[in-house]
Parts: structure tokens; C-alpha cells; sequence
């Protein structure tokens, strides 16, 4: 798996520069029209406002990672069984299906403070909020990629006389499995979103905590800084998601990134 | 020790018509015997097979093995399918022991079984390869090796060899034969290629289409070890001229 740097520089001049001419149009834009830092900070501003303060920055962040990994977890271990059984029966599909699309028409953002209250303010109820903004996209495709294996890998394991269980876990499973990590990358990125929420309602530390305070305090910098270590945090969620999924499923579809390979 | 009894099947389109798929089926194989079942598109060959495998069942009529009725795979028969159906995250090694490992079979000594017959298919030094870095020919080579180190004592095969090349083809039957005369086992064997059914079966089935109907049985009379020398023989061109008649003649059963 080594890329020598050339290869890698080549694969990653576009991002690269496409970061670098976004960060520069912003601290332009911002220059020239004057625009007050507490609105809309410089990325230099930024810069200047976090490092003084990284060991903080760095506890937060470390929190937050924390409640996000957590979710994240908890959507895996209770997605893959739950899609496992939908899959399974159509009498069940029937009954959990409709309950869980329920749960989805619940905005989790304005069941947030009613959990906090309910669970307490604390690690606890904040996992339970990521993993509730987070899960249902893991369920989903996870149930359409076991219902989507072909009829002739399921035929196959039947004249093998496979078991239901075999069935679903020799073949099923194996085969939804690159639906199962598309889930999770929507998923992973959902789970930031899920624990910030969460921060925002009931928590003593944490980026999103740390986004209120600042902001009630105008400092704003240190609010965008915590904002960009989100979005950084957020794709390398993306990122770990993509390398497991190299990892453990290389025949999966998702990963043919046929443009890389030209010449 | 297969036996179809006035077996029909018809399948709901999704149209909501019905398509009769077998009608009126009475066949009978032996336990060690090479039955090939030949006829156009459509016949229901596939639809016989997969009843035999326990995947679909008569509406009417009787099917039994041993005597038993036939209601899910049973233990013994193995299958290959049209298309080689192998399992993309296994290497081509653990596709062929898959069945065996999902009755904890695949013991030191059937792995080694496999790679036996990999080697004897051709695929010597392609046992760790994944399905799709093989060529269309080789995955069904190795679905062959996946239904054979099963040690079947009813092989299934539907149009096995149609995915491979003539020259292959025609390896693959002799190997198949040479394979069925060491170890012994019923063998039904649905092909489009006439001769590939006389030099190869005991006894030919000739299908006709709509509703899907035995319209003739060829027994084969031709000694036993088979050769493409035998091609050229009296027998051959009487098997192979009765089983053409019957596919583009039509009409009802000879008496
Ligand atoms: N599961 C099914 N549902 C509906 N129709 C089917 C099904 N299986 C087979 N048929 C129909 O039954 C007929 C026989 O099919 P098949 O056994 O596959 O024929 P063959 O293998 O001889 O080409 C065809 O007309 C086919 O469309
Ligand atoms: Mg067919």
C-alpha cells in the first residue's frame, strides 16, 4: 500500500488547491469589505485565535471524538442486528419498519432537550443522541443490500441445504456488506452532527459546548476554529469508513475509483 | 432412485397470466446413471432440475428420491448452475469447499480434494485468485469443481459447459466422464448440444416447448469408456438423427 509522494501529491493537488484558493478567497473577501471579525473572522484571525488555546481546544475535541466514536459504535451494534431481523421475515419487516420510519419523522434536534431531561446531562444520554441521528441510514442500507443479494447466491446456498442463519450470515451479510459501509459513511458523518446537537443542549465540555460559550462571549475565532475541527473530524470519520471498508471489503463497487487509474 | 411421476408445474407471470412450465413429466433415473436432458429454450429443463433440487416443487404429480418425497435440498444432491453463481469475497479455493464448510466438512482432507480437482479443471496456481479475476470459462470450471467435491450422489448440472469454448467443452465432458466412472453417481446433465448428449448419457431426454413435455427418450448404445472416436459410429448418428427429428419435428411420442 505505498504510494510513493509523487502519486500521492498528483491524487491530492486538487483538494489541495481547492482548500488553499477557499481559505484565501475568505481572508480576501474578508479584508476588503471590511467585515467585523466577531461576524465573520479571517481564517488568519482563526489561526491566531486558536493556538494560544490548543491544550483547551485539544480536551474538547478529544470529548466530542469521544461521544462521536461512541454513537457511532452503538448505530453499528444495533443497525446490523435490527437489519438482520428485517430482512429476515416479512412479518417482522412489516412491524419494525413502520415504527422505525416513525422515529425518523421525529425531529431528534427538538428531542434532544426532552432526552437530556429525561436521561440526565450526561455522556450516556449524548451517545444516545448521536446514535439516534445517526442510525437510520445504517438500517436502511443495510436492509436493502441483505434484500438485494441475488436470488442465485440465495438458490445456491439452499441446494447446499444452508440453514436461515447460514443463509443470512454466509451470504446475506457478506454480500450487503458494501451497502453496509455506504450506510456508514452517512452515518459516520451524521454522528458529528448527532453529538454536537447533543453538546449544544446539556454539556459541560465538548466543540459544541465550546462553540455556545464562545459565541456568548464574541469570541468568535475560537467558535469558527472549533467549527473547522468538526469538518476536519468529519472527514477523516469519511476516511477511516473508506480504509476499513478497502480493508474488509475489497471486491466492493464502491471503492472502483476508476478516474485515480488513468494511466 | 429419482423419480417423476406426472409431474406438472406452472409459474404466475408477473402479468398476472400463467406459464405452463412442465406438464405431464415421467422420468426415471437410476443410481448410477447419465441422464441428459436436451431442448430448446424455454422447455423446462431448469424448471426439472431445480425441482430435483429441491428448490422448486410440483404443483402436481409426484417427485421422489429414494422413495422419499421431495420437499428442500436434500442431503447428496449438488447442483451447477447455468452461470458459475460463485461468491465474490471468496477466493477460488473457499468457493469450491463452501458447501462442505457450511456442514463443517471442509476438513484437511476435502480442501485437498478440491485443489485435486482444480488441478484436473485446469485451474493449477488460480486457487487463491478472487472469481473476478477470472476469465467467464474458468468460474464455471470452478463451479463445476464446487458441485463435484461435494462427493454428490446426484449431480445436477444445467448447461454447464455453455459459458466454456469448444475445445474446453469437449476436455471438460471427457473429464467429466472420466470423473463419473470412478466415482459413481446419477447424473443429470441439461444441454443444448446434441452430440455433447449422446457421447456423453446413458439415456437422452428430448424436451418439447409450451407446455414443457417428454417428447422422446433415447437410449444410448454406445460402449463405455466414451471417445470423440465414437462420433463417427453408427449409433451415434442414430441417436443423434432420432433426438434432431425429435426437436425440429415436433409432433406427439413415437409408438
Ligand atoms: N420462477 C419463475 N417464474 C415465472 N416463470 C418461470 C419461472 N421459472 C421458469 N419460468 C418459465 O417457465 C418456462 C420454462 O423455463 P425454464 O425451466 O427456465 O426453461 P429452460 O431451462 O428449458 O430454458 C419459461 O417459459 C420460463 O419463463
Ligand atoms: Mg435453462
Amino acid at each position: 500500500m505505498l504510494i510513493s509522494t509523487g502519486a500521492w501529491t498528483r491524487r491530492n493537488l486538487p483538494v489541495i488547491l481547492s482548500t488553499l484558493s477557499l481559505l484565501l478567497g475568505w481572508e480576501i473577501v474578508c479584508r476588503a469589505f471590511g467585515i467585523r471579525p466577531f461576524l465573520l473572522p479571517t481564517p488568519s484571525a482563526i489561526w491566531t485565535a486558536v493556538v494560544p488555546v490548543w491544550p483547551n481546544i485539544a480536551m474538547h475535541t478529544a470529548v466530542t471524538l469521544r461521544t462521536v466514536m461512541l454513537g457511532l459504535l452503538a448505530s453499528i451494534v444495533v443497525s446490523l442486528p435490527l437489519a438482520m431481523l428485517i430482512a429476515s421475515s416479512r412479518t417482522v419487516s412489516a412491524a419494525i419498519y413502520p415504527m422505525l420510519v416513525l422515529t425518523q419523522s421525529v425531529p431528534k434536534v427538538a428531542l434532544a432537550p426532552i432526552l437530556l431531561v429525561a436521561l440526565g446531562a450526561n455522556e450516556f444520554s449524548r451517545v444516545i443522541i448521536t446514535f439516534l441521528v445517526a442510525f437510520f441510514p445504517l438500517v436502511v442500507s443495510s436492509v436493502a443490500g441483505l434484500l438485494a443479494t441475488p436470488p442465485e447466491l440465495v438458490e445456491l446456498g439452499r441446494t447446499c441445504r444452508a440453514t436461515r442463519v447460514q443463509e443470512l450470515l454466509r451470504i446475506r451479510l457478506p454480500y450487503a456488506l458494501p451497502f453496509v459501509f455506504g450506510g456508514l459513511r452517512v452515518a459516520a458523518a451524521l454522528c458529528v452532527v448527532g453529538a454536537v446537537v447533543a453538546e449544544f443542549v446539556g454539556a459541560d465540555s465538548g466543540l459544541g459546548y465550546l462553540i455556545q460559550t464562545s459565541m456568548a462571549f464574541f469570541r468568535t475565532p475560537v467558535a469558527f476554529g472549533a467549527v473547522v475541527i468538526l469538518a476536519i473530524m468529519g472527514i477523516a470519520l469519511f476516511q477511516l469508513v473508506e480504509i476499513t471498508e478497502r480493508l474488509i471489503v475489497p471486491w466492493s463497487s464502491n471503492l472502483d475509483n476508476n478516474f485515480n487509474e488513468e494511466k | 432412485m429419482i423419480s417423476l411421476a406426472r409431474v406438472g408445474k406452472t409459474f404466475k407471470t408477473r402479468r398476472g397470466g400463467h406459464v405452463q412450465a412442465l406438464d405431464d413429466v415421467t422420468i426415471s433415473v437410476g443410481a448410477d446413471e447419465f441422464v441428459a436432458i436436451v431442448g430448446a429454450s424455454g422447455c423446462g429443463k431448469s424448471t426439472l432440475l431445480r425441482m430435483v433440487a429441491g428448490l422448486v416443487q410440483p404443483d402436481i404429480g409426484h417427485l421422489t428420491l429414494d422413495g422419499k418425497v421431495v420437499t428442500q435440498a436434500t442431503e447428496g444432491t449438488a447442483m451447477v448452475f447455468q452461470a458459475p453463481t460463485l461468491l465474490p469475497w471468496m477466493n477460488v479455493e473457499r468457493n469450491v469447499t463452501f458447501p462442505l464448510s457450511l456442514s463443517g466438512r471442509d476438513v484437511p482432507e476435502a480442501r485437498e480434494r478440491g485443489r485435486a480437482l482444480l488441478r484436473a479443471a485446469g485451474l493449477a496456481g488460480f486457487e487463491q485468485r478472487m472469481p473476478r479475476e477470472l476469465s467467464g470459462g474458468m468460474q464455471q470450471r470452478v463451479a463445476i469443481c464446487r458441485g463435484l467435491v461435494q462427493k454428490p450422489r446426484i449431480l445436477l448440472m444445467d448447461e454447464p459447459f455453455g459459458a466454456l469454448d469448444a475445445l474446453t467443452r469437449e476436455e471438460m465432458s471427457l473429464a467429466l466422464l472420466e470423473l463419473w466412472q470412478a466415482n459413481p453417481m446419477a447424473v443429470i446433465f441439461v444441454t443444448h448440444s446434441i452430440s455433447e448428449a449422446v457421447l456423453l448419457a446413458d439415456r437422452v431426454i428430448v424436451m418439447s416447448p409450451r407446455p414443457g413435455r417428454v417428447a422422446e427418450i433415447v437410449e444410448v448404445d454406445l460402449p463405455r469408456p466414451r471417445s470423440f472416436d465414437q462420433e463417427a459410429s453408427a449409433e451415434f448418428h442414430r441417436c443423434s438423427k432420432l433426438i434432431r427429428d425429435r426437436i425440429y419435428g415436433g409432433g406427439s411420442r413415437a409408438h
